[in-house]
């Protein structure tokens, strides 16, 4: 645990000083710990657990828009949870409680007896859609063809610059859209 | 879209750099300041007798109880953009206003008085005090919200609360320039009546803008 959260905090000093393969590596390696904590969080309130993914993508856009909150001096597992916390809590009231079931004694098992089951995240690609064209082509064929800036920039005949504009744009509106819904 | 495809795209954004949520607070303060200190000169204006006062220390001590306020309370909120933050071991920062004002109350007792007590506390501006000093947070208030907006308090009300305090030090430091009543029992009265309300507005508009 101490081990794991420590090579966390060495990745993500790595990243702030701008090496995007550690941010990569970090985002990757945080992803099962998130899942596992949103798992929870919706087994304890009642919720289907199979919807974590859309909170995993979530908290994901969270920590990446608010990284410059974290203190490169200090561990970076409690700013991590502190982050998935808040939109877990979030996404939880916007879901609503309407299923009042006491589960609390089940918590600690059942999302790892359904670990295997997991509904593919919808909200972020549903507000993909709503992006203007350009914010949305440069999103999707980073993501989707895993082109990498400069030939999303030769693609669309954009600027390197163009480019790395319209993609942060569309994650920063992605996320104030998922906050509106 | 997958959360890997996410991850990708999150990754590829990684060279986007943010100032730092200080740097955005103290650009939106002193963008705010003048027009709290505009609304200082062209609604009240600095009280006439302002070079006689300042040598009453009971003057003096009414601009180091509101920035002994409004200091604490911009590190307070700086703290708070963190979203690992707690108030635990710095609340206690808050009660330095009330230290100083307790013992500005404790000496003037022990002076001798023109004026009865309740006279010295209930003053003459207490109503221009409890609605000068709302109003002219009121730009400190937002320029701080638009601050914090750029953290990531994962408490919004308390983050708010807050900047209320902080708000409402800096215009109660500028109202202090124009108000005739120095006791300390003035001070303690209305303007803590003022700050208090501020902070309410604090927090209530913060419970709703400073969710992320």
């Amino acid at each position: 645990m101490r081990e794991r959260e420590d090579e966390w905090t060495g990745l993500m000093r790595s990243a702030i000083s701008g090496d995007g393969a550690a941010y990569h590596r970090l985002l990757k390696a945080v992803t099962p710990a998130l899942r596992a904590a949103a798992r929870r969080g919706l087994a304890r309130a009642g919720q289907p657990v199979d919807q974590s993914e859309d909170i995993v993508q979530d908290i994901l856009l969270a920590v990446h828009l608010k990284r410059h909150t974290w203190d490169a001096n200090a561990p970076f597992a409690p700013w991590l949870f502190a982050i998935a916390r808040n939109k877990l809590i979030d996404s939880l009231r916007r879901r609503g409680r309407r299923i009042f079931v006491n589960i609390e004694d089940f918590a600690e098992t059942l999302p790892s007896e359904l670990a295997a089951q997991t509904a593919p995240a919808s909200e972020v690609a549903a507000q993909l859609k709503s992006l203007p064209t350009r914010q949305r082509e440069v999103l999707q064929s980073i993501a989707v063809d895993s082109a990498s800036i400069k030939d999303t920039a030769a693609k669309f005949a954009m600027s390197e610059g163009a480019v790395r504009v319209a993609l942060h744009r569309g994650l920063a509106s992605l996320t104030a859209k998922l906050r509106e819904k | 879209m997958e959360t890997d495809q996410l991850i990708r795209t999150l990754a590829a954004d990684n060279a986007h750099r943010v100032r730092p949520v200080g740097f955005v607070l103290a650009l939106a303060l002193l963008a705010a300041a003048p027009v709290s200190v505009a609304m200082l000169f062209a609604g009240l204006g600095v009280r006439p007798d302002l070079m006689t006062a300042m040598r009453n220390p009971f003057f003096d001590l009414k601009f180091a109880v509101t920035l002994a306020l409004a200091i604490p309370a911009i590190a307070i909120s700086l703290h708070l953009s963190r979203p690992e933050a707690s108030l635990r071991g710095w609340k206690w920062l808050l009660l330095i206003p009330v230290g100083l004002l307790l013992a500005g109350i404790a000496s003037e007792m022990m002076m001798p008085q023109r004026l009865p007590m309740m006279t010295r506390l209930v003053g003459n501006n207490s109503r221009l005090c409890m609605t000068a000093i709302p109003l002219m947070s009121l730009p400190l208030l937002v320029a701080a919200l638009i601050g914090l907006r750029h953290g990531a308090p994962t408490r919004p009300a308390v983050a708010g609360a807050i900047a209320g305090l902080l708000s409402a030090g800096l215009a109660a430091t500028l109202y202090a320039s124009h108000c005739t009543d120095d006791s300390p029992l003035f001070v303690a009265t209305w303007y803590t009546i003022a700050t208090a309300l501020v902070t309410a507005i604090g927090a209530l508009a913060g419970s709703r803008v400073l969710r992320f």
